[in-house]
Formats: C-alpha cells, sequence, structure tokens
C-alpha cells in the first residue's frame, strides 16, 4: 500500500515536470514560456519531495525532512529568477506575441 | 530588559527561522545540533543587524499560517489550470500583461506578493515601477482583467497588508 502512495506521488511528480518542460518547448513567446518552469515545476518537484521524505522517515531508522528545506528554497528562487528574467525581457524589448493585451514597450 | 532583549534579537524571526533551517539542513535534533544552531541564530542576526535597517513584525502569525495553507491550495489548483492550458492550444490563449496597484507598502510585503502571484494562477508577476506604487503582471490566459486584480487584491494583498507591519 506504502509502495502504492509513493508510486502515485513520483508519477504526479513526473507529469507535472514533464508538462513543465512541454510548456517551455511549445508556447510561442518568452513570457508566456516562463510560465511553465515556474509552476508545474513548483508541484512536480514537491510531489517528488514529499515521497523522498515519506520513504526515508519509513524506511530508515530517523525522520527526514531537509526535503522541507528544499521545497522552500525552490520556492523562493523560482518566483524571483521568473521576475529578474521577464524584467530582463522587457528591458531589451523581446517580442511579444501579437496577440498579448497591452503590450509593454 | 526590553531593550536589553532588542539588542540581543534584532531580528527575532529571523533568530527562529535560521535556527529552524539549520536544524533541517542537519536534518536531526540532536543535542549538540539545538546548541550550535542556537547559537549560529543568535550571533548571525546580532552581527549583520547592521545590513538589515528595518524591522518587520508578523502582527498575526496566525494570518500569516492561514495565508500560507490558501497560497499551498491555490500553487495546487494553479498547476492543474496551468498544465490544462499548456497541454491545449496554443491558437487559444490569450496572454496578456497589467498592473496592480499596490496598497501594501511594507518591502516584505511586496516581495511575499510578487512571489504568490508567480506560483499562482498562470501569473507571473514582471516589474515592480521604482515608487513602489504599482506591480506590472502577465497573465498566460486572461479574459477580464479588472477581476484578475480584484481577486489578486483580495485573497493575497489584503492579508499580508494585515501580517506585515514595519516597527
Amino acid at each position: 500500500m506504502f509502495e502504492w502512495i509513493l508510486s502515485a506521488l513520483i508519477l504526479v511528480g513526473a507529469f507535472f515536470t514533464l508538462v513543465g518542460s512541454i510548456g517551455l518547448y511549445k508556447l510561442p513567446d518568452f513570457f508566456m514560456r516562463l510560465h511553465g518552469p515556474t509552476k508545474a515545476t513548483t508541484l512536480g518537484v514537491g510531489a517528488l519531495l514529499i515521497a523522498s521524505a515519506l520513504y526515508f522517515s519509513f524506511n530508515t531508522d530517523q525522520i527526514s525532512l531537509h526535503e522541507v528545506l528544499i521545497t522552500i528554497f525552490l520556492f523562493i528562487t523560482a518566483p524571483v529568477s521568473a521576475h529578474l528574467m521577464a524584467k530582463a525581457a522587457i528591458h531589451i524589448k523581446l517580442k511579444q506575441v501579437k496577440r498579448t493585451q497591452n503590450i509593454i514597450k | 530588559m526590553s531593550a536589553f532583549f532588542t539588542k540581543l534579537f534584532p531580528h527575532p524571526i529571523l533568530t527562529l527561522a535560521l535556527w529552524g533551517v539549520w536544524l533541517l539542513l542537519n536534518n536531526t535534533v540532536g543535542a549538540g545540533h539545538i546548541v550550535l544552531g542556537l547559537i549560529l541564530a543568535i550571533s548571525i542576526p546580532f552581527l549583520t543587524s547592521g545590513f538589515w535597517p528595518e524591522k518587520n513584525r508578523i502582527r498575526a502569525p496566525f494570518a500569516l499560517l492561514k495565508y500560507a495553507g490558501v497560497v499551498l491550495w491555490d500553487i495546487l489548483v494553479a498547476n492543474m489550470a496551468v498544465a490544462k492550458l499548456i497541454l491545449g492550444h496554443n491558437k487559444d490563449l490569450r496572454p496578456g500583461f497589467f498592473y496592480v496597484d499596490l496598497d501594501i507598502q511594507t518591502p516584505i510585503g511586496i516581495s511575499l506578493l510578487a512571489n504568490t502571484i508567480s506560483l499562482t494562477p498562470g501569473t507571473v508577476s514582471c516589474d515592480l515601477t521604482e515608487d513602489r506604487s504599482r506591480l506590472l503582471v502577465h497573465a498566460l490566459h486572461i479574459e477580464d482583467i479588472p477581476a484578475a486584480v480584484k481577486e489578486i487584491k483580495e485573497r493575497y494583498e489584503a492579508p499580508l497588508n494585515k501580517i506585515f507591519t514595519v516597527c
């Protein structure tokens, strides 16, 4: 039963990480591409880390919680790097898809 | 007594956070690491307090917990929504930029708000105007801009404004 839960978590994690990468590949402009990695990966990596914490907590003597730390670092760094990249992209006037509303010049 | 306390712990929250991070990094709650972590957690804010001019205070710790819960739930929902958008057709997407007028003024509050916007449904914060009054946000797919602004203000900004205060 325990292994089923772990497998489900790992599969969910892998699925969302894959979706994030697909987004990075197929979306038309830079700003839209940013959305894939910032979001799809938080849940993807989050699920993988929960699986890791559960596995090592139940299969070894001690509780393993430093995965929580990885999650926190990820939640802090992913939006910050996205923000900086977007700011830089606006500054060098990267192309935006024509149907973008309120195009920033 | 209280002046002494403020001098010894210029940033109580930072002290607690450092202590927690140290114990998590070592993945243990052994007595040695509790003491060592406590020494580091007290000395680092004490030695670096010159670099942190403004002092933040959490006015409502339970509101912060509730906020964290709301954000975690929204991240879950955001991931489903964004996954669906990404796997759909590109030409159905209506991306757009919009500005959110900020009421919140503390730097920590603004950073947390920008952070939250980037983690939740289809939006990434892109730029903050120099006077810190407006935040530029890019949305992957947006139909009703005023409604989105209203939701951000009510759902995230209002509680953050309540939680953080400069003292």
